[in-house]
């Protein structure tokens, strides 16, 4: 047999396509997929069947139609549908921008799964939890460290969550000051996430946006007009979803300061700043990070994460309770900030998701301090490589600062390929999946016209970013040649492109299955 | 100037320096140094972060983490009987092998096309817990039950505008704090009491306190105490005579006998997903989910992704898709979606629904009968014992119920700490968040424990309080 010639660019890929049913239609009456531990004899010849105890009115009066199906079958289902998902084990998972996907190691992984991390309940005496609450405690030393903040919290279930700690806080020190009534606005700039406009407007303040100037940073100008003694905190990304860094922001967070607001860093853009800069020297009062992005924790599909939120020594009892403390001998919940009538109380049920916090601790500790600023160096370079390349390529350009660098990702415009031939950004997403990538236009509304934002963090090699790049050539090229071919890709994918017009018909959207069921018979 | 890169590191594969060096070179710089040339100076870190250094082999830094969890005391060496708001439940294989998998694990954002699976796996989650509550719209998970009960109250308070929520006196206090704190702004939380003799909610005083300003009455079953709410429809039709909405909180191990709050009169039901194969992790496994009737002005107040099934472009295959996406702050609206959206738990709703699938509607009904055998015959059992009472409420409960030792003497907390010394985690404290019930403690059992388990608590318990 000849060897096989690898020269060529672009990958002959097809996904895994087995034409799954649905889970109901596997059912076959009377099948089981588990057997349950039943009460013993003599439970049941004292208390008899248990369930007849019930209330009449309140007993199930037909089982739930789940699906009957043995073990064998559930399995190769969902087998089937895991290899019908473009994890980041299996792709170049560049095309995710914001979201630094990067790599999470297998190791810390089966550390999560050991039983002295999954069997123990969150109400256990602390004395019996003193391992999970010292990773817990050393994990807030080393953010306090890498963000220059005071104390940390890993309550927050994810970024999001993490924002609306973080505009709570805001609103308890302005309660605990007396001004709550007169601080009721709240500043961010369109190239933030939109989670830092909605969680503070869930919290009741107007939300401000900061447009960005010719060169893509907040507009110092529109910013000082916009902060005023109403300014209640300033939330902000940087850098942006752009990937620009705003280099002048002291003079945003010293202007905020003056005016009494706090200021509030969405850190889910970290990566690329590990050990170069930090919340504390850019004069903010809090902060996040994701510990499911930054330190690498997996993403499972979207959760369970942490959103470790950090503030100053002045915010620390305004936080949601306990906190993780060390008397010396032992590890302790501190519940002493619920006796400031203004703190938060809590915003996740106990104290966060803890297996996501261990992976994080793991993943430090194969880093340390070199290795997390080799992280943010491989992830700068790995980014202005690509930017570099890309930016070769006729169709795309990138809007704002020429010539200067990025920081962990760059938004994208391919508004010239749009033009010239008609393909749109979301064309192009579903082609690249015909060669096994992912590719992600970017958030609504699109600001950048025919956005695509692409961060490849320190996991991808060189040969991975070569590749991609290659693919985005030869898609931009055939969408100059063979335009027509777009209009219904993906072809290699588990499917065809989606009728989307029954996502936004009431009479047509299904979100279950008996939904689908009732109406596909209408 | 002390920082060095880290070479040739596993995780990094551009740490080998000639990659970086022909790297460099195409963007036309010198050194990794000169990257991050758009930082100012003045704010960047001139050392070495102060962090302990790391770990030279994968081999020592599993020795280390292990060594530090060897120093928790697991659910499975001791007996463990605390519940309130995290079960222990047994965990099918399968859920694991599942929740496990690369693919799942790693996934994120991705579109149908690329993450068709991920699409199936949570449409489906939302199709399964739709049969168990008996409703037609299902949500991909929120952050935990409590998030769930937050926005659950939220959706009614947009549907109905009105802002007032009454919700029971008998609940978790972490839960309230969470529901306070995500409502503050909009809603105001109104406590109802309830009956001391038999725990169900006071339908004088809820008839007291509902009024036109009323958006829901939200109110639990099984209740956070454990026991039964008797009086779902009659609750029901109180809230909706006056205008407001039936909010339900709903533990789904429960549903394979008892019968899902939309059955009576149920708008909303919220809950959490932990029970349905989700490990303890220590309060890391919870999971939300609300559920509502297919109706447009519930579908539009949902803030979370709904996974919804429409056809593709070829007859004859399923694909899926967001629905009604802009309703939420990924839309176009962003602060003017509804609440946020953000990463939250759908790795554990695939598991959920792994569990349910597996479990089928036969295996939740055993998984509810066993419950309901096992904790009665720890109740009949610990009521033997002099001075305790085994359920302290007058009424049917389900995998929890309350202890009480007022005539033994004794703090429950000097009990659980003869229990930890004994090899058992007694159950939880309720002495400072319900007062008025004396010395009591919430303990959970469910169809992990054997009579054996239970056994070894009642002589514990028999030999610390006689």
């Amino acid at each position: 047999m000849k060897r096989i010639n690898r020269n060529y660019k672009v990958r002959n890929f097809h996904q895994a396509k087995w034409d799954e049913p649905i889970i109901f239609e596997l059912s076959k009456k009377g099948e089981r997929g588990v057997l349950v531990p039943k009460a013993e004899d003599e439970i049941v010849d004292l208390v008899g069947d248990g369930i007849s105890k019930l209330p009449k009115n309140m007993m199930r009066k037909e089982a739930p139609n789940l699906p009957e199906i043995s073990q064998p079958r559930v399995l190769r289902h969902y087998m089937r549908l895991s290899q019908m998902t473009l994890g980041a084990d299996v792709n170049i998972e560049i095309g995710q921008g914001t979201c630094t996907v990067k790599y999470s190691p297998k190791v810390n992984e089966q550390l999560a799964r050991m039983p002295e991390m999954t069997e123990i309940h969150p109400l256990q005496h602390e004395s019996t939890v003193q391992g999970i609450l010292e990773i817990m405690y050393k994990t807030d030393l080393l953010m306090r460290e890498i963000s220059g903040m005071d104390r940390f919290t890993f309550q927050p279930g994810g970024g999001s969550q993490a924002i609306m700690t973080m505009a709570s806080v805001v609103r308890a020190y302005h309660q605990a000051n007396g001004c709550e009534d007169k601080k009721d606005e709240i500043i961010t700039t369109l190239y933030s996430h939109p989670s830092d406009a909605a969680a503070p407007a869930l919290m009741g303040y107007k939300i401000i946006y900061i447009h960005p100037d010719e060169n893509g940073y907040p507009d110092f100008e529109a910013f000082k007009a916009a902060v005023s003694e109403r300014t209640a905190a300033f939330f902000v990304a940087n850098p942006e979803d752009t990937g620009v860094y705003n280099t002048r922001i002291q003079e945003f967070t010293s202007l905020v300061h003056e005016n009494g607001g706090l200021c509030c860093y969405d850190q889910a853009n970290a990566n690329g700043l590990l050990g170069v800069t930090r919340a504390r020297e850019a004069g903010f009062d809090m902060c996040f990070f994701n510990l499911h992005k930054t330190f690498s924790t997996p993403h499972g599909c979207g959760g369970p994460a942490t959103g470790a939120m950090g503030v100053t020594k002045e915010l620390e009892k305004f936080m949601p309770a306990p906190l993780i403390d060390f008397d010396g001998e032992k590890y302790f919940l501190n519940y002493d900030i619920t006796n400031n009538s203004y703190a938060v109380g809590k915003v996740r049920l106990f104290n966060g998701v803890a297996p996501v916090v261990m992976k994080a601790y793991a993943w430090i500790m194969s880093m340390g301090p070199e290795g997390l600023y080799e992280v943010a160096k491989i992830a700068v370079l790995n980014n202005n490589y690509l930017f570099k390349k890309l930016m070769e390529l006729d169709c795309v350009d990138a809007p704002y600062i020429r010539g200067k660098q990025r920081i962990e990702q760059v938004r994208y415009t391919i508004e010239k390929l749009t033009k010239d031939t008609g393909i749109k950004t979301e064309d192009v997403q579903r082609r690249m999946m015909d060669f096994g990538m992912h590719y992600w236009t970017s958030h609504h509304p699109y600001y950048v016209p025919e956005p695509m934002t692409l961060e490849p963090t320190e996991t991808p090699s060189k040969e991975d970013l070569d590749e991609y790049i290659a693919t985005l050539e030869y898609i931009f090229k055939e969408a100059y040649e063979t335009p027509e071919k777009f209009k219904n890709a993906p072809y290699c994918s588990s499917c065809h492109r989606v009728d989307e017009s029954y996502m936004d018909d009431p009479n047509k959207w299904a979100i279950t299955w008996r939904s689908y069921l009732k109406k596909s018979t209408v | 100037m002390s920082i060095q890169g880290f070479k040739s590191h596993p995780y990094i594969p551009n740490s080998v320096v000639d990659v970086q060096q022909e790297m460099l070179k195409e963007i036309g710089i010198n050194s990794l140094e000169e990257l991050h040339a758009e930082i100012p100076e003045e704010i960047k870190l001139k050392g070495n972060m102060n962090l302990p250094k790391p770990f030279s082999s994968e081999y020592e830094l599993r020795r280390h983490v292990e060594g530090l969890l060897k120093k928790n005391k697991t659910c499975k060496e001791n007996i463990n009987f605390l519940g309130a708001g995290c079960w222990q439940h047994y965990v099918p294989a399968i859920c694991d092998e599942i929740n496990s998998r690369g693919e799942f694990l790693t996934a994120y954002g991705g579109e149908p096309y690329n993450d068709f699976g991920r699409f199936q796996a949570l449409f489906e989650y939302q199709s399964l817990v739709a049969e168990l509550v008996d409703m037609d719209v299902v949500n991909v998970p929120t952050m935990d039950g409590a998030q769930a009960a937050a926005t659950a109250i939220r959706m009614a308070g947009r549907i109905t505008k009105r802002n007032e929520v009454l919700v029971p006196k008998a609940m978790d206090k972490e839960k309230f704090l969470i529901m306070k704190n995500y409502c503050a702004k909009d809603l105001t939380l109104i406590k109802v009491d309830y009956d001391i003799k038999t725990g169900q909610l006071d339908i004088e005083d809820l008839n007291k306190k509902i009024s036109e300003k009323t958006a829901a009455v939200f109110f639990e079953n099984p209740s956070f105490l454990g026991f039964i709410e008797e009086h779902g429809q009659e609750i029901s039709d109180i809230a909706h005579n006056a205008g407001a909405l039936s909010v339900v909180g709903v533990d789904p191990s429960s549903l394979g006998v008892m019968i899902p709050p939309s059955q009576y009169g149920a708008d909303i039901i919220s809950g959490d997903l932990q029970p349905l194969g989700i490990h303890m992790n220590y309060g890391g496994g919870q999971s939300g989910f609300m559920a509502t009737r297919d109706e447009e002005r519930f579908v539009m107040e949902f803030p979370s992704r709904l996974f919804g099934i429409a056809p593709t472009i070829v007859e004859g295959e399923y694909g899926f898709g967001d629905v009604a996406y802009d309703r939420t702050s990924f839309g176009h609206h962003r602060h003017e979606g509804k609440e946020y959206v953000g990463t939250q738990t759908a790795l554990w709703g695939i598991t959920a629904g792994v569990y349910l699938a597996t479990m089928g509607p036969v295996g939740m009904f055993e998984l509810g009968q066993a419950i309901m055998q096992k904790s009665q015959y720890a109740i009949k059992k610990i009521n033997a014992i002099n001075g305790v009472k085994g359920s302290l409420f007058d009424a049917v409960s389900f995998k929890e119920f309350v202890v009480n030792f007022d005539e033994t003497g004794k703090t429950v907390r000097e009990i659980n700490k003869f229990l930890i010394e004994k090899n058992i985690f007694g159950g939880k404290d309720l002495s400072k968040d319900f007062p008025e019930l004396g010395e009591s403690a919430l303990y959970c059992v469910t169809e992990v424990h054997t009579k054996e388990d239970i056994d070894r608590l009642v002589a514990a318990l028999e030999e610390c309080v006689k």
